[in-house]
């Protein structure tokens, strides 16, 4: 199968007109010693009726969240898709259109971002977003990339309860920078505020913080933005956006850059990608922000329209001194999104939140009540996502429960080595009573067996 | 284009002599017709002190960004604040209202390697 | 002009259903201070509302599927629809990425296979799929070269990229904390040899090139290059984006790179989705496998099950939360096995006999700076137009506008004034490129007899030129009106 259209006599016909006998004089300019000569390598290529088949042999050797009941989160979940997301993202006009660089011809996707960058304003409270970052964990590393520019500042203070794998995105970003991480450490599930005060001077460019973080625990910004001394520390925020539909928005709580991951908002679980990472801050720091903005303004008869706004920060312009090196973003997934946020709109986002709340808490009580599980973080505020500290060897239950048919969430030893016998439980709109309870009722005969 | 009067740098911008050695600093017609529509002028602080030939600051078009050069060594003494609010007075009036700053020079000296009106206008020929 | 969703908002009104809440649960008191009172303010619209209001701006967008797109180092190619089909295959969309690996043997499997074809394509020695996009591969390249140094002990703070480089790697080698050293083309179009020693030394960890380069020239000097940059004791980053002139014919592994980058979204035919994702996998040679981020794929022992491995002993870390776009992989390897590394060694060369063709029946009506062969884009300049009438390269572009074709990149690359830069790709049929010659050719003509109808353009699109000074100088960021 091929998507080269010339037939052999338009080739020869072509490469007349250039004066040209053969296709292999377009490289003669070559050297030999760099060309490829080992045809034998190259290999044949296919019909689309046997690549299907093919894709379709490996997609079922997989297993899905649909051959599970999926209790897994961590940063990606499990959540209903409304059918309206994919019919708009299969549009051509907007999956197979350039980054756009001509607003004449660009309007959809100029006037979309524009409307995507409102939406994640007003989810965050912030005053500008951007339209994408790669996924949250880059978006969580260049928030402290432009805080530690916007402060000349290098210390980077991090609570322990910050997820681990996205906080090893953002050192390794930082790799060869001054920046200086200085951990806070964690009690009884959310960051140690003694700890904090200890850890904070004037020196500190960020605070980060996982709102809810990685055990799921919501943690309180106002009481953290309290804690700092220095008016040029920012506050960089990480927050889910399913839980912003319930909770009180970050920046008014004091935030100064928000991110986050996106996937929820639409966005299939993918294997860790394409996702979204949502990057929203005020509007006083837009000079130092990483990656593309839209601009409302006008045409010359005075008609609405949208432009790439801000542009001598980007790396097209200003190369080396540019505020990031990033030029193809998560575009498309901002189509997801928007699509997600209005169809399910003011009350039905709202609704999504507290369906999982309330989901999460019906499950989180009845697995507490279970001979030899308990609470792990007692008496602290959780959103959709809980750790129980179960008796018995994770590894075996896990094995025991994907078994009969479920994935029952994350082994918080893997992120947490001092963390023994803790499981990291998620629970979204979409599971039901029914599944909760033999959920429920599944794990309470393999502790008892 | 250019104005009589005025003394001129290899990177366009135009100097003029004021009292007790403070040169008032622009840019000329030509920079600012290249740059086109300005849009952001990042000024300089007062009390700072430069190397002739430093970059001062930045001035930002939609689609590009261009250093202002100090023309001579000296201490900022005072800056245009009217261009943060209305950055088109660069284009309008780069030679009156669209000036960028004023500079204390400590070496006068520096000004022969100026260039005059006649000089400027043949080297923009080029 | 198109309401905005905000506009089209009625209270109450709705395009959602959730089943009921089926426990009965309350907020606890725990939770009630964090409770925000009023929701968040999305909008509040019908399906059938919503459905109209992205067709409506989905109309308002050029794209491939409708026309020709010649960006150059864009690889604006025909997507094909199978790929779209694929990646939304359960199997493939429904993975939560912290599976384990025996519920993902066929996805390792895949990776596993496409990291074969690759090596073979590139000369390269291991591949991560983990980079979103090419700018980020190029980030994973220059911390690959800081943390190989740091583990050498050799204190190296410079980086070499040519005047001609794509802005993503000067600003990647200050990301790396690197110091940018730009050194001229020579009047070939190429790196200056002669610049490229001067700067190269012990200080310098190496250099970044794409090759061809950004005025389609094949770098001829390149086993010199690499050479000189070897002998420095530095590294050689290759950036892919324009992989589709060589494929099959010329290997950046041979050619004497250390780490390349690879564009999916770009030679492998997954589509740009109005901005990304993309995906933007490297390849790295043996000395620098340990530097990869974690995990990477691996067969286990025995030869039979796919796995994650983690235990890259150098390894920079991770560069993304999970595993990079895998949903943009997935389409990238089916266009790989539907043409086979056979059928890419074609693309590269229709590529480039398209350009070329493009090049001869254009080079009188617009001045072409370096006129020599050309491998799958070309720069031509809009000078003479300027000069003779005043009419510049973004008219120029804008005109192409009303003829129905994407303009190519222009401005760019700086070391040609008023460029135009244009990669026509492989799939643009003879009829497309003749369209694209005669809609060329009537600008060229209408910008000596009629510059006005060409300075005024575009004269058919959904809106006309747009002040893109006043977006700046009064910024509207967000629709305020709540």
């Amino acid at each position: 199968m091929a998507y080269y259209p010339h037939t052999s006599e338009e080739i020869e016909e072509m490469l007349s007109s250039l004066g040209y006998e053969s296709i292999e004089e377009l490289f003669e300019d070559i050297p030999k010693e760099a060309r490829f000569n080992d045809e034998s390598l190259l290999n044949e290529g296919t019909s689309e009726l046997e690549v299907s088949k093919l894709m379709k042999e490996l997609s079922e050797k997989n297993k899905t969240v649909d051959d599970y009941i999926c209790f897994m989160g961590g940063g990606a979940y499990d959540r209903y898709i409304p059918s309206t997301v994919d019919h708009v993202i299969s549009r051509p006009e907007f999956y197979t259109a350039y980054t756009p660089y001509q607003p004449e011809v660009s309007q959809g996707t100029l006037q979309h971002i524009y409307e995507y960058q409102t939406m994640i304003c007003r989810l965050t409270g912030m005053d500008v977003a951007n339209a994408s970052m790669y996924d949250g964990a880059s978006a969580l590393a260049e928030a402290v990339i432009m805080a530690m520019n916007v402060s000349r500042k290098n210390k980077i203070v991090v609570p322990k309860s910050l997820n681990p794998y996205w906080l090893r995105v953002v050192k390794t970003y930082l790799l060869g920078s001054d920046a200086e991480f200085v951990m806070v450490e964690e009690k009884n599930g959310e960051i140690d505020y003694c700890d904090l005060e200890d850890k904070i001077d004037d020196d500190v460019a960020a605070v980060l913080t996982q709102y809810p973080n990685s055990f799921g625990i919501v943690e309180n910004l106002k009481e953290i933005k309290d804690k700092f001394t220095s008016k040029k520390t920012m506050f960089v925020v990480m927050a889910d956006p399913i839980a912003l539909g319930l909770l009180k928005k970050p920046g008014d709580l004091g935030a100064d850059i928000v991110v986050g991951e996106g996937q929820q908002l639409g966005i299939p679980l993918s294997f860790g990608g394409p996702y979204l990472g949502y990057f929203a801050f005020r509007k006083k720091y837009v000079r130092k922000s990483p990656g593309r903005i839209i601009g409302k303004t006008e045409d010359k008869e005075g008609k609405r329209g949208f432009v790439m706004t801000y542009q001598t920060r980007e790396q097209h312009i200003r190369r080396e001194k540019a505020t990031s090196n990033i030029c193809t973003n998560q575009g498309l997934m901002t189509v997801a999104a928007s699509v997600y946020m209005s169809t399910l709109g003011k009350q039905g986002l709202r609704e999504v939140a507290e369906q999982s709340y309330k989901k999460a808490h019906y499950l989180f009580n009845e697995l507490t009540r279970i001979d030899g599980i308990k609470k792990a973080y007692p008496d602290k505020p959780f959103f959709d996502e809980f750790v129980i500290e179960v008796n018995t060897d994770l590894n075996k239950l896990k094995y025991k429960m994907k078994k009969e048919g479920y994935l029952p969430g994350i082994i918080l030893k893997h992120q947490y080595p001092e963390k023994d016998n803790q499981l990291l439980i998620a629970v979204t709109e979409k599971r039901t009573k029914e599944e909760m309870d033999s959920f429920v009722s599944k794990i309470k005969t393999i502790l008892k067996g | 284009m250019a104005r009589e009067g005025l003394m001129y740098t290899d990177s366009d911008e135009w100097v003029q002599k004021k009292d007790n050695n403070i040169l008032r600093v622009g840019i000329t017609d030509h920079a600012q017709s290249e740059l086109g529509d300005i849009v952001y002028v990042d000024l300089p602080e007062i009390g700072e002190e430069y190397d002739k030939g430093d970059d001062v600051n930045e001035i930002e078009s939609v689609k590009a960004v261009a250093e202002v050069k100090a023309p001579v060594s000296g201490k900022i003494v005072a800056i245009n604040d009217q261009l943060e609010d209305d950055p088109a007075l660069l284009n309008e009036e780069p030679f009156d209202n669209g000036w960028i700053f004023e500079i204390e020079m400590t070496d006068p000296d520096q000004l022969e390697n100026l260039m005059d009106l006649e000089e400027y206008e043949s080297k923009l020929e080029e | 002009m198109t309401e905005l969703i905000f506009e089209l908002t009625s209270p109450g009104r709705k395009a959602y259903t959730l089943p009921d809440c089926d426990v009965d649960v309350d907020y606890d008191d725990k939770i009630k201070d964090f409770i925000d009172e009023e929701p968040v303010n999305l909008p509040e619209v019908s399906e059938q509302d919503l459905m109209r209001h992205y067709v409506e701006l989905s109309t308002l967008n050029f794209h491939v599927d409708k026309g020709m797109y010649p960006l150059g180092s864009c690889t604006m190619k025909y997507n094909p629809k199978i790929n779209e089909d694929i990646a939304r295959l359960d199997g493939f969309s429904d993975i939560h990425p912290y599976s384990a690996d025996e519920d993902i043997q066929g996805l390792l499997e895949m990776l596993f296979d496409f990291e074969k074809d690759l090596k073979i394509l590139t000369g390269m020695d291991k591949f991560t799929f983990q980079p979103a996009a090419g700018a980020h591969g190029e980030l994973t390249g220059i911390k690959i070269f800081r943390k190989y140094f740091d583990n050498k002990g050799e204190d190296r703070d410079k980086i070499i990229v040519p005047d001609s480089a794509h802005g993503t790697n000067p600003a990647t080698a200050s990301m790396g904390g690197f110091e940018v050293i730009t050194i001229k083309s020579n009047d070939k179009g190429c790196v200056d040899l002669d610049a490229l020693r001067d700067a190269m030394d012990e200080t310098v960890a190496g250099l970044y090139l794409t090759n061809p380069n950004t005025l389609g020239i094949f770098e001829e000097d390149i086993l010199e290059i690499a050479k000189i940059v070897h002998d420095e004791g530095g590294l050689l980053y290759y950036d892919g984006a324009n992989l589709n002139a060589t494929m099959g014919i010329s290997r950046p592994g041979d050619m004497g790179f250390d780490i390349v980058h690879l564009n999916l979204h770009k030679t492998f035919s997954a589509p740009h989705g109005g901005g990304g994702p993309g995906s933007g996998p490297i390849g790295v040679k043996d000395f620098l496998t340990q530097y990869l981020p974690v995990p990477v794929v691996k067969k286990d022992d025995n030869g039979n099950k796919y796995k994650l491995d983690y235990s890259l002993e150098n390894t920079i870390g991770k560069i993304h939360g999970f595993f990079g776009n895998v949903g943009v992989v997935v389409k990238a390897y089916a266009y790989t096995k539907l043409l086979g590394l056979k059928g890419l060694k074609k693309v590269s060369e229709m590529a480039c006999l398209n350009a070329n063709y493009l090049k001869d029946n254009l080079k009188k009506d617009y001045y072409l700076k370096f006129n020599r062969l050309c491998k799958h884009e070309f720069v031509l300049s809009g000078k003479n137009q300027k000069a003779e009438n005043s009419v510049k390269t973004l008219d120029i572009a804008k005109r192409m506008l009303d003829f129905g074709v994407h303009p190519p990149t222009v401005y760019f690359p700086q070391i040609v004034d008023e460029a135009l830069m244009i990669e026509p790709t492989e799939t643009e049929s003879k009829q497309s490129l003749d369209n694209f010659i005669r809609i060329m050719k009537k600008i060229a003509s209408e910008a000596k007899n009629n510059p006005e109808t060409v300075k005024k353009a575009p004269h058919t699109t959904p809106v006309k030129r747009l002040n893109e000074a006043k977006a700046m100088r009064n910024p509207d960021l967000k629709y305020e009106n709540e």
